[in-house]
């Protein structure tokens, strides 16, 4: 799946890409400044749930930022990805302005581009592999930026290529949950001719790209415009069907199923099962999101209700707590506070979200963790307990364990409190299959190299797999998922 | 897209409709449920299975007007279709042979009891089912009940039906008669209590089916939260049915109104938008 040196090779020498090259001299390249994202103003974001914090870059903007690509000989910055795109090859294209090609190569390994170039932690993965990062100790070039800006020109131009797609070999393959594993993985085979099905619970296709991510960070019409492109390429769409519960995986096979990737997800929250976390007013960041996001609940026309805090408490500090608090100071909380046991470089949400956070007024209570909620006579909570925390000696992820401060505990006042302390594997797939291996997590345990479970027409990927990640690692999952199942269904007589 | 094939009317509040669903009416069981959105800006809402048609490839559901989903539902006539349907949820009720099985139905609550004496009964069962209501309007699918039952007792409140008094009572006049090996009980919150209060003092293991809020049913958002034997269950998943002398009756009753200002305000600007 991922490409071989030497069709990288001969990519790079492509006549334009040569005289790209030479055009300008690597010390100039390396002497252009870092592009900065253009922003919506902070005060006036913190209102707009459904406006995009990041503008996007300028197209001159693009393309000055793509002339800082060296298009080096061994381009790291594609090992950095999991889902292999060729990095230099739509970058240069941006930088030779054809910014339709630029796309196109994004799609070649990339079903999401326009999502991925939003959503990716990309200075941990591609940027952080980047010959600025690695060797020259600058600012890398932003890759992130310039695949979103490729993905929303060619969508914005209104004539998105499809990528093209084998003979229809009339197989038909099932993918399990509609997130980022299942699109990658159904894209990939829907290329390789398979007659490829997704199944989704939910009302709507896309998983945690709709009812997880905010607005504010991935519109909806963004993930749209990537998913219709699917259905263009034959892809079906099956919503309201839960295999296992709906229909039984034997039923699929009478069907006409061949083999199945489940991507069901990490859908079950965690809670930290400490005194009065049942009252109201308290709740996962999955329910708080899903009402938000998918259900639209903050907009009066909508029938799903949500509730309002004016001192809003998010525990956890991953994105999805990012997400949360600044959904909470979006619809009007008066004090919208992250409540997080280790410090801020503990925290492992993004750089640019925890800047974000901060820019529009959220406060963090780092060093603190919640021991108990008290609530009102109605069973609303209106008040919790906090112990104040200090960093101890790195535990099993590397990371400065948190140790309580004893006799620190003090209260604050609040009347809506969300926690998003992570996720645990969806049941519903494993309890369906009683023969399948999972680990003690209740996470399906697959081939890391061909995602094949335990049941060999069976591959998983994504957060059922990991237990909680990226939509980028899930997608990589499903890449590999797709190649996995292509050679398991060639080499089988199924 | 679920089309609504029948409409019949229990009384003023309360509605019986059959809907396409022919996957659902093979594959439910007695106790599961399904999750449906009216329209394209509805709210996702259970309702616990009544009856399925395999052959027909159809399900019933009885729903209670009581907010603006059941308001916009019940307003809905056959041929009319829902948005979306989805299911079937829950793990389905443990049905066997233990001998004779009390069953206990408060108002709507008797819907979702149906498929349930039925199939104690054809596992075998002697099954006696306490029905009860405000008032004999809210005695549903009694004929069908009885189908399916050994002795079928009627309370209401205010005696226009059967005899006049609680569940409880009916129950209670049972347990002091014979022998009960087993109590289901399904209603109001406030009824399932009483039954279980009552039950736990004979030691009669007991269930109750929980119709805690919901938002997406698959484990997803922990919204239907339940503490059961000082523990969390979620019950869409692990539910929606548990021991009932285990269940936190009181947490859950809070919880069930844990949104009851918000849907008050939107009842009303419904109402107020003249579509009702």
């Amino acid at each position: 799946m991922a490409f071989s040196k030497e069709y990288l090779t001969e990519q790079r020498n492509a006549e334009w890409r040569v005289e790209l090259r030479q055009q300008i001299k690597n010390k100039e390249r390396t002497e252009i400044e870092r592009v900065k994202m253009p922003e919506l103003d902070p005060v006036k974001r913190a209102k707009e749930q459904r406006i995009e914090v990041n503008i996007g870059l300028s197209k001159e903007q693009a393309v000055l930022e793509a002339r800082r690509c060296m298009d080096c000989v061994n381009p790291t910055c594609i090992d950095g990805c999991p889902v292999s795109i060729n990095i230099p090859k739509f970058i240069k294209n941006i930088e030779r302005g054809d910014f339709p090609e630029a796309a196109k190569a994004l799609k070649e390994t990339n079903t999401l581009p326009a999502v991925c170039g939003r959503v990716c932690p990309q200075e941990k993965q591609c940027e952080a592999s980047c010959f600025y990062t690695q060797k020259l100790k600058k600012p890398p070039v932003a890759i992130g930026y310039l695949e979103r800006f490729a993905a929303d020109y060619e969508r914005e131009s209104g004539q998105m290529s499809l990528p093209e797609v084998a003979e229809p070999n009339g197989i038909k393959v099932a993918a399990i949950g509609s997130g980022p594993a299942s699109l990658a993985f159904a894209g990939d085979m829907v290329k390789a001719g398979y007659d490829v099905t997704v199944f989704e619970a939910l009302h709507e296709i896309g998983g945690v790209l709709k009812y997880g991510i905010p607005e504010f960070r991935l519109p909806n019409n963004t993930v749209d415009a990537e998913l219709d492109i699917l259905t263009k390429m034959g892809v079906n769409f099956k919503k309201n069907f839960i295999v296992g519960k709906t229909a039984s995986f034997d039923d699929l096979k009478e069907m006409g199923f061949k083999a199945f990737f489940v991507a069901s997800g990490a859908g079950l929250p965690n809670f930290m099962n400490i005194p009065g976390e049942n009252f109201n007013g308290i709740l996962s960041s999955n329910e708080y999101l899903t009402r938000v996001n998918l259900m639209n609940a903050s907009d009066e026309n909508f029938d799903t209700p949500v509730l309002y805090g004016k001192n809003v408490a998010v525990i956890g500090g991953g994105n999805t707590a990012m997400d949360s608090v600044r959904t909470a100071k979006r619809l009007g909380a008066d004090r919208s506070m992250i409540i997080y046991r280790r410090s801020r470089q503990e925290m492992p949400a993004r750089i640019e979200e925890v800047k974000h956070a901060e820019e529009e007024g959220i406060e963090f209570m780092n060093l603190h963790n919640p021991v108990e909620y008290f609530s009102d006579e109605q069973g609303r909570v209106n008040r919790m307990r906090l112990l104040k925390m200090e960093l101890g000696e790195p535990d099993a992820s590397g990371r400065r364990r948190p140790v309580p401060i004893e006799g620190s505990e003090f209260d604050i006042p609040v009347d809506l409190v969300i926690v998003a302390i992570g996720v645990s594997p969806n049941p519903l797939i494993p309890a369906a299959l009683p023969e399948l291996k999972v680990s003690r997590w209740g996470t399906i345990e697959v081939d890391m190299e061909t995602m094949q479970s335990s049941i060999p027409e069976l591959f998983a990927g994504g957060d059922i797999v990991r237990g909680g990640a990226t939509v980028i690692l899930a997608m990589g999952d499903g890449r590999r998922a797709a190649a996995g199942m292509d050679d398991y269904l060639k080499s089988s007589k199924y | 897209m679920n089309k609504i094939l029948q409409k019949e009317r229990f009384s003023d509040k309360v509605y019986r409709f059959v809907v396409e669903a022919p996957m659902i009416a093979k594959s439910r069981k007695p106790g599961h449920f399904i999750i449906l959105r009216v329209d394209e800006k509805g709210e996702r809402i259970p309702l616990t299975i009544a009856a399925a048609d395999e052959k027909a490839g159809t399900i019933t559901l009885v729903v209670q007007n009581v907010g603006v989903t059941s308001a916009k539902l019940c307003n809905m006539e056959a041929g009319e279709t829902l948005t979306d349907l989805v299911g079937p949820l829950g793990k389905a009720t443990h049905i066997s042979k233990v001998g004779t099985v009390l069953a206990c139905g408060g108002g709507v609550g008797i819907a979702p009891l149906l498929p349930i004496v039925e199939g104690f009964k054809k596992a075998g069962n002697k099954v006696i089912s306490v029905l009860a209501a405000r008032n004999k309007d809210l005695i549903i699918l009694e004929k069908e009940i009885r189908q399916w039952s050994d002795e079928v007792i009627v309370m209401t409140d205010d005696g226009s039906y059967g005899n006049k008094g609680l569940v409880t009572q009916g129950a209670e006049e049972v347990i002091n008669r014979e022998k009960v090996d087993e109590c289901i009980a399904i209603g109001p919150a406030v009824m399932m209590k009483f039954t279980s209060l009552l039950t736990k003092k004979y030691n009669i293991p007991t269930q109750a089916s929980l119709n805690s809020i919901m938002v997406d049913g698959t484990g997803m958002c922990g919204a239907c939260r339940v503490t059961v034997g000082g523990r969390t269950y979620f019950t869409c998943v692990d539910g929606p049915e548990f021991n009932a002398h285990e269940i936190d009756f009181d947490e859950m009753i809070k919880r069930l109104g844990g949104y009851v200002e918000e849907e008050k305000a939107a009842y009303e600007r419904f109402v107020a938008s003249d579509k009702i």
